[in-house]
């Protein structure tokens, strides 16, 4: 059996009724599931003896802007042991835009998941610090999120005064 | 110059106060490298032995804010920088003239985006604004003579000391 049959099976065994979809796409995994689980998944795929995804690669957002499930989530996790890329997405289906952090299961997802805040105001609920990765403190809006002006908002950096 | 010529014969040099000051401070600019990004890689390669900025008398790159003339601004301004960037030239002792070197620091360049202030003119008062993206060490030479013609005009009096705290306001 390949790795990649072994990951949907143990996931489709484990979690049946919180996966929503699998797709295999150009040799690219990537599993959609619903956002409560999120916890509970990352456990299972970076403790599970013959899976080990010990290592979360990227975490970041995508701004759907129109649709209704605004937000979706996407994880890139990599399993060091078996060489193999998985991607973990979740919707976010109304406001507050809110989902677990997974620092409790990746200690380095901490950035990321801060960086993510910062850019496109999901909040990571259990973070153990989240505060803004780029923008100054202070700052009000989410420069990635699709209704954000890409000049920016007049007024909204300050800069220190003219001289003379 | 002529210069030794004229001392062995004469032995002295006539001259106004503010022309000598003029010209011994164009002669010895020591720039601060405010490096931020690539235009930092052309500045360093304008101080090296091939272009040789030592010959205009600026190859003195202090890293302290208090021993420069001049700040050369090398690279893309963001708004979180600018305050850095503001705090480090509020540091430099008068007189002190100041290059936005390349595209970014002269307007934004080809970042026109929220994070990255569109010029440093809104908050730094620029004297020589320097094309290219980078620009080339022969540029960024000829922007420290055009400085050097700047200083040449001025007088000794353009930069008498003025009080930074007005006393008699502080007291109230």
């Amino acid at each position: 059996m390949q790795f990649k049959e072994l990951v949907t099976e143990k996931l489709k065994n484990q979690f049946s009724d919180s996966i929503v979809e699998v797709t295999d796409f150009r040799d690219d995994l990537s599993v959609l599931i619903k956002k409560e689980k999120i916890v509970e998944v990352a456990k299972f795929l970076k403790d599970d003896g013959d899976l080990q995804f010990a290592m979360c690669k990227d975490i970041t957002a995508i701004d759907w802007a129109t649709r209704k499930k605004r937000f979706t989530i996407v994880y890139q996790i990599f399993s060091l042991r078996n060489n193999f890329n998985l991607r973990i997405k979740a919707n976010l289906d109304e406001e507050p835009w809110q989902i677990e952090s997974v620092t409790s299961v990746w200690p380095g997802a901490n950035w990321y998941e801060r960086e993510t805040y910062d850019m496109y105001g999901v909040i990571f609920s259990n973070h153990p610090d989240l505060r803004r990765m780029y923008m100054p403190e202070g700052f009000q809006y989410h420069p990635l999120r699709k209704d954000f002006p890409v000049l920016g908002i007049p007024g909204s950096l300050p800069l220190p005064k003219v001289i003379k | 110059m002529g210069l030794e010529a004229k001392l062995n014969k004469d032995g002295f040099v006539t001259t106004t106060l503010d022309a000598i000051i003029a010209w011994a401070r164009k002669s010895s600019v020591w720039p601060m490298p405010m490096g931020i990004s690539c235009c930092a890689i052309e500045m360093i390669s304008a101080a090296d032995p091939k272009y040789d900025l030592a010959r205009f008398g600026s190859e003195v790159m202090r890293f302290t804010p208090r021993q420069c003339d001049l700040m050369i601004v090398a690279g893309t301004v963001t708004y979180k920088m600018a305050q850095v960037v503001r705090r480090i030239y509020d540091q430099m002792p008068e007189p002190k003239w100041v290059i936005a070197m390349g595209a970014c620091t002269s307007s934004g360049g080809m970042y026109r985006s929220y994070n990255v202030v569109q010029g440093i003119d809104q908050f730094l008062p620029v004297d020589v604004y320097t094309a290219g993206c980078p620009p080339r060490p022969e540029n960024l030479i000829n922007a420290v003579m055009t400085i050097q013609q700047k200083i040449s005009k001025t007088k000794a009096r353009d930069f008498q000391d003025i009080p930074l705290l007005n006393l008699e306001t502080a007291k109230n």
